[in-house]
């Protein structure tokens, strides 16, 4: 009981460090890659490569002076990017990393734990992020904040629908709820093969999700300031953008456990390859930032309501049809 | 002891949020409190061993439609920042009418003989809620679809009539 408990904490505790670090190094990786794009430098000069900027980002942002607007919901205000970060962090809990392997002579699972509900866990804990969004934004008593939160809240609430209908299609093609089994399932054939259609629609579904461009609307910076952060600053604004980084990552590393095998690939062990393919999708994630213009909201409303909600339930009726037929 | 313990420790979490859902004086944070709510519920489904059904509830209930309430207090001109009393004069007349009510519900659930049948749980639930849904509950599931896509074209109807 108590070395279940002890193994679970330890996991537990590296695996938030990583994900803390991969966040510090998805900003330099972003703010560098944009530079490249941009044919500038980018930050160079903390540091090798400016490999510490992250690390001086974060403290200046803990030594800034901690304001509030006077007219703010103070619970809210202070609860809003803590529920940002903790929803971001909580789904790490059922993503698995790799396949079991022996460590110490202990045999040690590279997952905390394989609930076999595992993909609805992490569907419902991004879904609880959308509270960060909309109380910061409302708790603010900013007019630009609330706007931006409200443009993101039905812009979260849209997309989900079509990354829902994306997942639904995977279940029913691996056939279990559980993401170590779907990964299990993708052992020969990777389901970005079989799921094509899926595969866009999830892809197109993150990059709303994550409020990446070509949907960054609700920081729409011409028109809204900053979006629901405007009145956020110091450390406070830093776990938003804990939740929003640590978020991308989240959506890189389902892409690859849900459409590209996981842990599964030849020569290198199975984290090397999750690392591998996320560390992929990341970069894809700011090459599109860099290259795509902001759509207009009433697009963004008209794309996902009327083309990836029908095209994902079409999606899933074919699906169904296959497998029922099949005998999956 | 262990099962107990979490029962009471969720019944605290669904029931203390409930209290400030129906007292607090913002409405916004009426409506956010029913957030911790859901979630105390989810933690009894789980402890029910219900885990298709509790991971739905955080989607649905705590993800998707508390969300809605708290848009559509924000779009309501005046929803926040005014504060409102949810409760009138009739105050002493709603704590009887509860508590009668409390008391019938307390006499009905010690006088039913709960019926606890052989055998143990299925192993997986989502496949067991699909095939149930599917076979033997088919009526009612259609009928439920039926409701909601009746209600979906009503509220497009509705809405649309504005312009």
């Amino acid at each position: 009981m108590i070395t279940v408990v002890l193994v679970a904490a330890v996991k537990s505790v590296a695996l938030v460090v990583m994900v803390l670090l991969g966040f510090a190094y998805a900003t330099l990786l972003e703010r560098r890659l944009l530079a490249r794009f941009q044919l500038r430098y980018g930050p160079n000069r903390t540091g090798p490569f400016g490999l510490l900027q992250p690390f001086a980002d974060g403290i200046k942002l803990i030594f800034k002076e901690s304001f509030m607007p006077a007219t703010a919901d103070r619970l809210i205000y202070w609860l809003a990017p803590a529920i940002s970060m903790v929803a971001a962090l909580f789904v790490y809990a059922v993503i698995p990393i790799g396949p079991e392997i022996r460590f110490f002579g202990a045999t040690v699972s590279l997952y905390i734990a394989d609930v076999n509900v595992g993909i609805l866990l992490v569907l419902g804990a991004s879904s609880i992020g959308v509270y960060g969004v909309i109380l910061g934004g409302w708790s603010s008593n900013n007019k630009y904040a609330l706007l931006g939160c409200l443009r993101s809240s039905a812009q979260l609430i849209s997309y989900e629908l079509a990354i829902g209908l994306a997942v639904v299609s995977v279940v029913l093609t691996a056939g279990s709820l559980s993401l170590v089994d779907i990964v299990n399932a993708q052992q020969r054939l990777w389901f970005v093969a079989l799921q094509p259609v899926g595969f866009l629609l999830f892809f197109i579904g993150a990059l709303a999700e994550t409020n990446r461009a070509p949907f960054d609307l609700p920081e729409a910076e011409q028109e809204l300031i900053a979006g629901f952060h405007t009145e956020y600053g110091g450390f406070k604004f830093a776990m938003f953008y804990v939740g929003e980084y640590v978020g991308i990552i989240t959506m890189s590393l389902l892409v690859t456990t849900l459409f590209l095998g996981g842990w599964h690939g030849p020569l290198l062990p199975g984290p090397h390859w999750v690392a591998v393919k996320t560390f992929a999708f990341m970069c894809l994630f700011i090459w599109i930032r860099a290259t795509m213009p902001r759509v207009r909201h009433d697009q963004l409303m008209a794309f996902g309501w009327k083309v990836l909600v029908p095209l994902g339930l079409l999606n899933v009726v074919a699906t169904a049809v296959i497998v029922a037929l099949v005998g999956g | 002891m262990g099962t107990l313990a979490a029962f009471f420790i969720l019944s605290a979490v669904t029931l203390i949020p409930a209290v400030v859902v129906v007292t607090s004086k913002n409405i916004v944070r009426s409506a956010l409190a029913l957030v911790p709510t859901f979630f105390g519920i989810t933690g009894l489904y789980i402890l029910l061993r219900a885990e298709f059904v509790a991971g739905i509830q955080v989607l649905i209930y705590a993800g998707a439609i508390t969300v809605l309430i708290l848009f559509v207090i924000m779009l309501t001109e005046g929803g926040t920042g005014i504060r409102i009393r949810q409760v009138n004069e009739q105050v002493p007349v709603g704590a009887l009418a509860s508590a009668v009510l409390a008391a019938l519900l307390i006499w009905v659930f010690l006088r039913t003989p709960w019926p606890q049948g052989p055998g143990a749980l299925p192993e997986y639930t989502a496949a067991q809620i699909g095939t149930t849904l599917l076979s033997s509950m088919v009526l009612v599931f259609e009928v439920t679809s039926l409701v909601l896509l009746i209600s979906l074209i009503g509220a497009i109807i509705i809405a649309r009539r504005e312009r």
